[in-house]
């Protein structure tokens, strides 16, 4: 039976040194460790959070940079479509006019030849007009040297001339 | 600065009663009879045996023979407060009036025969609260130290002691504490690793060879449960009494039969904590002594050998039971604190 009763002066002493236990410990042990406990878990709960924001942080850039590459590349084909367009019609629009200025040199050469020609064809008459004539006169002179030339040439003429 | 002053303390505590107690010995030395230890070697009487290892005792018996006196402090209504070395009452010594019978202190007369009409309160500093003593200074020494890691490497991984102990501390504090006792259970948290670590160090302590049954004694198992009671009831929340006084969905003319069942109830929690604690400890030591006991009751080597395999085994079971054991004091504890701070809650 000694077993089960509890004793006075044991259970004073178990009140006495456990409360005094649990004073000390809680101001000189618990309050540090848990307090280094809670601000160990805190630290590493922010950091995870830090890096999971850090990681969406980081595949946002990835994607905002990708979205620029592909404007980039997309500008850049449009500006190189854009350049040949206008290269193309840059060199239509340069053989256009060479070949206009091309035909306008050649008429205009065509016409100045044409001018020429009458010109000289218009001087060839009058100088041939005026050899003619002077052959001719040469020529009769030639020709009615004598009398007899003379009056044969007359009485042709006078046959010739019909009087009608 | 604590730590020195507290070891200075216990050790010089120590000391002194030890000092004192050699003087008296050697005083008394002629006296010895014999008769005691010859007795002994005649018969062997196994339930004495257990019962003087599981019991307190006055001054303590490290082995047969080796006994380190503890001063007996007593209160008596006529002579005050008296202090003495527990070495004047050995060997059925009497001193001052006082005899040892079988360690309760009597007031005896002129005649030897033990006074009836004074009844001497013992605070006794005997080997359960010797014991009590060095545990809570191993564990101060202990968790002061482990807090001193925590300064030492913060923000760096723990350290010897600190890393033994500190999934321990977690799994108190995440596992028993955090999930029973509801969104405030940090307020109860030192309360919680002080008893845990209490009742796990006088548990493994207790396992120690010639070290006293201290967690296997029920007036400190009682002590500890009063304290969860007193917790529980100072702090129990509106819901927890209405759930007493008038619990829900109950007609009235039942109510009567009620308060009997839930009075029953709210003792049987702290009376459940002081039992089950006290008869697994005191339990697990009966076994093991018994079994040690065989190896002297039979004197056979066979015998011995097979026992001695045995009592191993059991010393191993009861080592986890050291830990079983203060886990789930916590954690009906923590149980018990938990449903009587709940606020008001529809499931019924």
């Amino acid at each position: 039976m000694e077993l089960l009763t509890p004793g006075i002066g044991l259970i004073f002493w178990q009140i006495l040194i456990f409360l005094t236990l649990f004073f000390v410990l809680k101001k000189f042990a618990w309050g540090g460790i848990l307090k280094a406990l809670s601000d160990r878990e805190n630290e590493i709960d922010s950091a995870l959070r830090m890096a999971e924001e850090t990681r969406a942080e980081m595949a946002k850039l990835k994607s905002d940079n990708e979205k620029l590459l592909s404007e980039a590349r997309l500008e850049r084909d449009k500006i190189i479509k854009e350049a040949k367009e206008s290269a193309v019609t840059l060199i239509t629009s340069a053989q256009e006019k060479a070949v206009a200025e091309g035909n306008r040199i050649i008429s205009d050469a065509r016409e100045a030849i044409q001018n020429e020609k009458t010109a000289m064809v218009a001087m060839m008459k009058k100088d041939v007009a005026t050899l003619s004539i002077e052959i001719a006169e040469k020529l009769l002179r030639k020709e009615l040297l004598d009398k007899k030339a003379q009056q044969s040439l007359v009485s042709e003429l006078i046959s010739e001339a019909k009087l009608n | 600065m604590l730590k020195k002053l507290l070891f200075t303390f216990a050790f010089s505590f120590f000391v002194f009663v030890g000092l004192k107690a050699q003087e008296h010995t050697e005083a008394g030395h002629g006296e010895i009879t014999p008769v005691h230890e010859l007795e002994a070697e005649e018969h062997f009487d196994m339930g004495a045996m257990i019962m003087h290892h599981i019991l307190d005792e006055h001054g303590w018996e490290f082995a047969h023979g080796v006994k380190l006196p503890l001063p007996i402090i007593l209160y008596t209504s006529d002579r005050g407060l008296e202090m003495f070395s527990s070495s004047k009452l050995d060997y059925g010594n009497t001193y001052n009036g006082y005899q040892n019978h079988h360690e309760h202190i009597v007031r005896v007369n002129e005649a030897g025969v033990s006074d009836e009409n004074v009844h001497p309160i013992d605070f006794s500093i005997t080997k359960n609260v010797a014991s009590l003593l060095i545990s809570a200074i191993l564990l101060i020494l202990i968790f002061t130290a482990v807090n001193r890691g925590y300064k030492r490497n913060k923000g760096k991984a723990p350290k010897g002691l600190q890393s033994l102990l500190e999934p321990v501390i977690t799994t108190i504090k995440d596992e028993v504490v955090k999930p029973n006792i509801g969104p405030k259970y940090e307020a109860y948290l030192p309360y919680m690793l002080t008893l845990f670590f209490f009742i796990l160090v006088n548990n493994l302590m207790g396992l120690t060879p010639g070290a006293a049954n201290l967690t296997g004694n029920i007036a400190v198992t009682l002590t500890l449960a009063l304290f969860t009671f007193i917790i529980v009831h100072v702090k129990a929340k509106k819901a927890y009494w209405m759930h007493i006084v008038a619990p829900p969905g109950v007609p009235g003319w039942l109510k009567p039969l009620f308060w009997i069942i839930e009075s029953i109830g709210v003792l049987m929690k702290p009376a459940s904590l002081t039992i089950r604690l006290f008869a697994n400890i005191t339990g697990g030591h009966i076994i093991i002594l018994s079994f040690i006991g065989i190896i002297f009751l039979f004197k056979s080597w066979g015998v011995g050998a097979g026992v001695w395999g045995i009592g191993a085994f059991m010393s191993l079971i009861e080592i986890l039971v050291a830990f079983i054991q203060a886990y789930i004091f916590t954690l009906l504890s923590s149980m018990y604190i938990g449903t009587a701070i709940e606020e008001h809650h529809d499931h019924h």
